[in-house]
């Protein structure tokens, strides 16, 4: 019995160690990324869109200060509203009235604006499908242990976002988009975010693992500006943005603040319209996603002691010396292009019509007056 | 401290001898000007003795960025020139500017001999760009692309100029704002915390009737022998302030209201970093006062005309005086005099009615009495505005001037603008009329901007052309001389080279109306509803005869007399 009783107690406390380790270890792997982007669109054109343009550029603010950097963050406003020529204060965009808060800032990068803002154009970003020349500050060039953030805002109905007045996208798309994404390994977890009106028909449609996403309001209710500015003569910011900037103010890179209290912002009280959430496609819990997972960034220190050697700078060779003096050009040389010969183009072999016709005048001609003419001519 | 650091970094400059020597100066212009306003112009020049050209792949970056050397290097540029510009340059007001730029974005680029393919390399060069300046100059292709034959001749030293290596474009549409501004002041050395620089604050800087910040790089003679290239690089900033909307309407500009900053200190990098402010309306005090005096002055020409400058040396550190900073005060105690005459000024207006046809007029005022000089104007007018070329007219005082070179490449719908170029000798005292009519086509519905109710734009003219100049101009181009007047390279005493550029133009297209297909989705079903439905029931409806039920006192006697078996009423 005593033998019984000690292999009992030994096992208990194998399993209990063995439960210490893997706690440990799950906390370890708990978030499981390695690098954190972001996708912000504002989709309005227009100066009376102001807020879209404000909504956009708060969140763009609180994602920087919790140290995403530039190159991690791709930017899209379709319309500028900082250096429009209605902005009685150029080159600033307020959240709040009185001109309390300038989110634009001395310091913004804006990748895709005006016109470049497209359906095209933001489905071929999440997917990677960009020509060769587009440059690196305009790809997401996300891996499989990226955690990125989506945000959108602008206009937008049932089971749709309208870009710029002239085109929509379904959520149909958006949700194949991010199965594309998830096929091609572009994510480790994905928190989508979207204030517009019915904002929460957009995601209905998602079905890919790992996806967590926010509306600003349900099917069929619309999503309310907060607060007009006076001076500026158009509203300021989204309500459910601009509760949410409040919040993200108090987010610090250190704080443990997790996921449930993000779905506690703008309750109906202050919001009017009713924010709704989704993580039935999110394999883990919400009570332990950092906010810091999704808008701070992860920077993962390996500390080594190696040696890595440099190698030498590379000596120019210094080659021969041109014996030709340069000099500087002459701006306007008159006489050598008064005197300049017209380019020679290349020469083409002539057109299949006028070949055609030539033909038929030639045929016409020796019709007419016989063949006995050819031999003057041959 | 920072001559310590200038001392350091000159010994590390010689103690590694395979490092070419790179060197940066700054240097701010400001020229109050006769409306009240002021014109403050930024320069910073590195110039750097390397070779992209070579086999040997550039690795040491010091004071050039390494941005635009990977740019030069890997698409063989000889010439780059890009201008981000926001508001009209007013000549007649405020004089010449020393970079005349057009409103909006525009590019220039002349490519290395060795180059094969143009085409293909402009385009990636304008797609690396967008992304290095935050611009959506991808929207640069070949319908708004040109190959000047005459104009934008090198900056740079050179010996062959083939324009087949020459690409010209512009985006009037494009907005500059913070956004190009941040990259831009990145480029620099000190980037934005140490000289000049520190005075770049986009809030002020975008409050202004005139704002242009412009990149060019060329390569320059390394001494005077000119038998070695360095390459050089000048990242200028002009802004033009308003008298009422930054200074309240008050005669009296500081660096202070102007930029909402003070100088503390040069950039420690740089070998030079100077400010210039021009006192030549001035020569005795009487217009306006500058305050702190300086007992430095320089003379140097410019624009055809000697300037004489008061010079503030912000590396020597006797101009911070004892409050370790500078705020410039500059106070206005008349408003007299007027402004000499521009010599060379133009305009540019569409005529006529309706959404068909139009007419484009060009006006270019010679104001020299008694002098002619020739004049090279370049049009690129987009494809939808068809120009009927053979109602082109050139007059001058009423009597046609036939120009003495033309260049016309006709535009193809969707592919290739038009391009006109024309050398005309203006007459002296006149004003020259150059019209063209056109019509305007129809875009295909895809082809439409979100809001094309705003119009079309249509880039600016250039011209091209040397002015005769009142004081002999400086052809010596190896002697030091203030950045701003060794722009343009000089080679004869009597002229001098500047380009105007007009105003550009917004033209309305016919522009459909794009609620239409609902409308008429609703009209014609309606229509057929109401129509079909009518002829439907015409054709298989019956009328049937039924009477009406009767009242109830008739219904209950009826009941009554079924049961006693009578006929009913």
């Amino acid at each position: 019995i005593y033998l019984f009783t000690y292999f009992f107690f030994l096992l208990l406390y194998i399993a209990f160690m063995l439960f210490i380790v893997f706690d440990n270890a799950g906390q370890f792997f708990s978030s499981g990324h390695t690098n954190n982007w972001a996708v912000l669109v504002c989709t309005s054109r227009f100066w009376f869109n102001y807020r879209h343009v404000a909504n956009t550029l708060s969140v763009y603010r609180s994602v920087k200060r919790l140290g995403i950097p530039d190159s991690h963050i791709v930017l899209m406003l379709a319309d500028d509203m900082a250096c429009n020529h209605r902005n009685p204060k150029p080159a600033t965009v307020f959240s709040h009235k009185n001109m309390e808060l300038n989110v634009y800032g001395d310091d913004v990068e804006v990748d895709y604006r005006g016109y470049e803002v497209t359906v095209e154009n933001f489905l071929r970003v999440l997917t990677g499908r960009l020509p060769p020349s587009t440059p690196r500050s305009k790809r997401l060039l996300s891996d499989d242990r990226s955690n990125i953030l989506i945000y959108l805002t602008g206009h937008g109905g049932n089971g749709f976002l309208k870009f710029q007045d002239s085109e929509e996208i379904s959520n149909v798309e958006l949700a194949d988009a991010f199965e594309q994404m998830w096929q091609k390994r572009r994510y480790n977890e994905l928190l989508f975010i979207i204030d517009t009106c019915q904002g929460a028909s957009m995601y209905e449609r998602f079905y890919s693992p790992n996806l967590m996403a926010l509306a600003s309001s349900q099917v069929g209710e619309d999503s309310l500006s907060h607060q007009p500015d006076l001076a500026i003569g158009v509203h300021l910011m989204d309500r459910y943005t601009f509760y949410l900037l409040e919040f993200l103010e108090d987010i610090h890179p250190a704080s443990k603040t997790n996921m449930n209290d993000l779905f506690k912002v703008c309750p109906k009280s202050q919001c009017v319209s009713t924010p709704g959430h989704r993580t039935d496609l999110f394999l883990r819990d919400p009570g332990s996603v950092l906010i810091t997972d999704f808008f701070g960034s992860v920077r993962k220190v390996e500390i080594t002691m190696e040696t890595i050697n440099l190698t030498d700078p590379i000596n120019p060779v210094n080659g021969e010396l041109q014996i030709r003096k340069y000099s500087y050009v002459d701006q306007l040389p008159v006489s050598e292009i008064i005197h300049q010969k017209p380019k020679q183009k290349d020469w083409h072999p002539p057109d299949g019509f006028i070949l055609g016709l030539w033909t038929l005048i030639l045929l016409v001609f020796f019709k007419l007056y016989g063949m006995k003419h050819l031999k003057h001519i041959f | 401290p920072s001559l310590y650091l200038g001392s350091i970094s000159f010994i590390i400059g010689l103690s590694s001898p395979g490092n070419p020597k790179d060197d940066f100066q700054e240097e701010l212009v400001i020229r109050p000007l006769h409306s009240g306003d002021i014109y403050a112009s930024f320069q910073f020049r590195t110039v750097w003795e390397t070779d992209f050209m070579r086999g040997n792949k550039v690795s040491h970056y010091r004071l050039f960025p390494k941005s635009l050397g990977q740019v030069i290097s890997k698409f063989s540029v000889r010439e780059l020139h890009i201008s981000f510009t926001q508001g009209y340059w007013r000549t007649m007001q405020w004089g010449q500017p020393f970079q005349p730029s057009p409103p909006g974005a525009e590019l220039w680029v002349w490519f290395q001999d060795s180059v094969t393919d143009v085409d293909g390399t402009w385009k990636e060069l304008t797609n690396v760009l967008s992304g290095i300046f935050c611009a959506s100059l991808n929207f640069i292709d070949s319908t708004n692309t040109v190959q000047p034959s005459a104009s934008f001749k090198p900056l740079g030293i050179g010996n062959e100029t083939d324009h087949r290596f020459l690409r010209y474009a512009t985006l009037p549409r494009e907005i500059v704002c913070t956004e190009n501004l941040t990259p831009w002041k990145k480029l620099l050395p000190c980037g934005s915390k140490a000289g000049l620089a520190v005075l770049l604050k986009s809030e002020k800087l975008f409050h202004s009737s005139f704002h242009s910040q412009a990149v060019h790089i060329r390569p320059v003679c390394q001494d005077w022998q000119c038998k070695t290239t360095s390459w050089e690089l000048r990242q200028t900033l002009n802004v033009v302030f308003d008298l009422h909307n930054s200074a309240q309407g008050k005669r009296e500009w500081s660096l202070f209201k102007m930029f909402s900053r003070t100088l503390t200190e040069a950039c420690p990098l740089a070998s030079s970093s100077k400010i210039y402010i021009d006192i030549t309306d001035n020569p005795q005090g009487e217009q306006f006062e500058v305050s702190p005096a300086t007992p430095l002055l320089s003379q140097a020409v410019v624009l055809g005309d000697r300037r004489t400058f008061s010079v503030y040396d912000l590396t020597q550190q006797i101009t911070f005086g004892t409050v370790r900073s500078l705020n410039l005060l500059i106070r206005w105690k008349s408003s007299e005099g007027d402004m000499l005459r521009p010599l060379l000024h133009a305009e540019r207006y569409v005529a006529g009615y309706g959404l068909q046809t139009g007419e484009i007029h060009t006006l270019m005022y010679n104001n020299h009495p008694y002098r002619s000089f020739p004049v090279l104007l370049l049009d690129s007018v987009p494809w939808y505005l068809r120009l009927y070329i053979h109602t082109l007219t050139v007059t001058s005082k009423g009597k046609d001037n036939k120009p003495s070179y033309i260049h016309y490449q006709p535009s193809k719908d969707r592919l290739r603008p038009h391009l006109l170029e024309m050398l005309v000798q203006l007459p002296p005292n006149s004003v020259t009329e150059v019209t063209v009519q056109f019509e305007r086509a129809l875009l295909k519905w895809t082809e439409y901007t979100p809001d094309p109710n705003h119009g079309f734009y249509v880039g600016s003219s250039v011209i091209s052309s040397l002015v005769p100049s009142i004081v002999a101009m400086d052809t010596n181009s190896t002697r030091e001389r203030p950045l701003f007047s060794s722009f343009f390279p000089c080679k004869e005493e009597s002229s001098y080279f500047v380009r105007v550029y007009t105003e550009p133009l917004l033209v309305n297209l016919p522009t459909p109306d794009f609620s239409m297909p609902y409308n008429v989705i609703c009209l014609t079903c309606t229509v057929v509803a109401v129509g079909y439905g009518s002829l439907y029931n015409l054709l298989t409806r019956s009328f049937q005869i039924e009477e009406p039920s009767p009242g109830l006192a008739k219904r209950i006697a009826n009941i009554i007399r079924k049961m006693r078996g009578v006929p009913p009423l």
